[in-house]
């Protein structure tokens, strides 16, 4: 048998199940803080509240949402096909979730007396597994808009198809010249090789094409094509309700903090503090989610800013700017990394 | 004869610069940074947002909000003396005025005559203030109270008596020069 990837690091089989459950706790935990932080910030940009009526400062918001859609009707409508319609939300929030595996916290540290490292596993094939799980993603939208029989759903999902796959080229070329410099697809020892310097200096042109990229990656304004709420009405969502909604919206949210930990993994040094500020180990993962936050604010600036281009903009962008910036930048990273090496 | 030639009539369109090439990607990337600006500096503004229930907007003194009948302060007599001009200017014809004789024994306004019955139905009501207009003694006017909202559409119908007696709330007033 061929071994496809390599598990760079293997804990006992109980710390693996009690890691897992804490990142996967942690992490769905901050769905609602997005989706708040994503309506009072918003609010905020456009010189008003946001919602404060539920709970302190209107903290108890989401769980008002979420509430609210878990107790609606769960339909369908007659032609849509029943299997995948079910499906479709779910495998949704599957592929963002499954995302989050890889993404290191933190170094092996001891917890309990066991070397453990602060992270779901450290896979020798990091960035393809977060590409493989994204194209899986973009089946949920396919499915989703396909099977609601729906004409405003499909239309919805064809968009996201087109758009997903000419961003995720962009992407991929853009994370060409950080592997390159790190030389290596372990995400963790990416993290490492950051320790002298974040690559959003030697990188930023791939930082700003991966950020673009990742905007359209996760469907969220400017890049909402494939929702278009004033065009589609919601696209590929418009047949879903209730639970089944509820289940894209935290897709949605779940997408944009995967794409933030990305982000933070890739360019922003994971862990690292700068100017060599060396914290004890347990302040590592807090460093992460810290600037997770940030860039999940710099979604909602960006949200808050630009407008919905045009469908044949959004492709021109991907295929005539993105692309071939990141080829570049791959081509120069290649020529500077071979003459220093 | 000379043809009639198009072009004379067309306006010049002023174009700007061609989108595409480094130009134009400088331009949209320079646009975009002044727009993530000025989105930024208004989170740092005031909120314009009046917290309804809790902070009411205050109305001008000339604001029309729901009717008030009055009384005279010195006799406490009321000032309506059941003439009806107010319904019959009323456009939305939400006023109902029934007048009645005073008497010795029943002295209930300064006039003649006293309304029995007076009821504005203010789910009709379109509040253009024509019966303050109309009355001849000032009986009716238009009070500052906005808050009238109801479950029922027989609550909307205000009788004598619900006109006559002060709000229980106040309206906030503006206040000079606000």
């Amino acid at each position: 048998m061929t071994v496809l990837a390599d598990i760079n690091y293997v804990e006992p089989w109980w710390m693996q199940i009690l890691k897992s459950l804490v990142i996967f706790l942690v992490v769905f935990n901050f769905i609602p803080v997005a989706l708040m932080a994503d309506r009072k910030v918003l609010g905020r940009f456009q010189q008003r509240y946001g919602p404060n009526r539920v709970g302190p400062f209107g903290m108890l918001q989401p769980i008002a949402d979420i509430l609210k859609l878990v107790g609606k009707e769960d339909f369908r409508t007659w032609n849509s096909v029943a299997f995948l319609h079910r499906i479709a939300p779910i495998l949704s929030v599957i592929a963002a979730a499954a995302a989050v595996a890889v993404v290191p916290f933190g170094p092996v540290v001891d917890i309990f007396g066991t070397r453990t490292g602060l992270y779901g596993m450290d896979v020798s094939i990091g960035p393809l597994w977060i590409f493989a799980l994204g194209a899986l993603s973009f089946y949920s939208l396919m499915l989703g808009g396909w099977a609601s029989g729906s004409k405003y759903s499909f239309l919805g999902s064809m968009r996201a198809a087109a758009q997903l796959i000419s961003y995720e080229v962009a992407m991929g070329l853009s994370l060409i010249g950080v592997l390159m410099t790190a030389g290596t697809l372990s995400l963790v020892e990416i993290v490492e090789a950051q320790a002298g310097m974040w690559y959003v200096v030697p990188q930023f042109a791939a930082f700003l094409i991966f950020l673009v990229a990742e905007l359209a990656e996760t469907g969220r304004p400017p890049f909402d094509l494939a929702e278009a709420d004033a065009e589609l009405v919601q696209g590929y969502m418009t047949e879903y309700g209730g639970s089944k909604f509820g289940a894209y919206y935290m897709a949605e949210y779940l997408h944009m903090i995967v794409a933030s930990l990305l982000a933070v993994t890739f360019f922003l040094g994971g862990w690292w503090l700068p100017f060599g500020i060396d914290p004890p180990a347990w302040v590592y993962p807090i460093v992460v989610l810290g600037k997770m936050l940030l860039f999940i604010y710099l979604f909602i600036w960006v949200r808050a800013t630009l407008p919905r281009p045009r469908y044949d903009q959004l492709m021109s962008l991907g295929w005539k700017v993105l692309l071939p910036l990141a080829t570049l930048n791959a081509l120069v990273t290649a020529i500077i990394v071979v003459v220093t090496d | 004869m000379a043809s009639w030639n198009p072009g004379d009539d067309v306006v010049e369109v002023v174009r700007g610069p061609e989108p595409g090439g480094a130009g134009g990607f400088y331009r949209a990337f320079g646009e975009t940074l002044r727009g993530l600006k000025t989105t930024f500096m208004r989170q740092f503004e005031d909120v314009p947002t009046f917290q309804y229930p809790e902070e009411k907007v205050p109305v001008y003194p000339r604001f029309r909000g729901r009717h008030r009948l009055h009384r005279f302060e010195d006799t406490g007599l009321e000032k309506c003396v059941g003439c009806s001009l107010c319904a019959a200017a009323c456009p939305a014809d939400c006023i109902r005025v029934v007048a009645a004789e005073n008497t010795e024994e029943n002295r209930v306004s300064a006039g003649e005559r006293y309304a029995a019955v007076y009821e504005i139905n203010l789910s009709r009501c379109i509040f253009c203030g024509y019966c303050e207009l109309a009355c001849p003694f000032d009986a009716i006017t238009m009070g500052h109270d906005y808050e009238m909202s109801d479950y029922n559409r027989s609550d909307l119908i205000f009788t004598k008596e619900m006109l006559l007696t002060e709000p229980l709330e106040r309206t906030p007033l503006r206040a000079e020069g606000e």
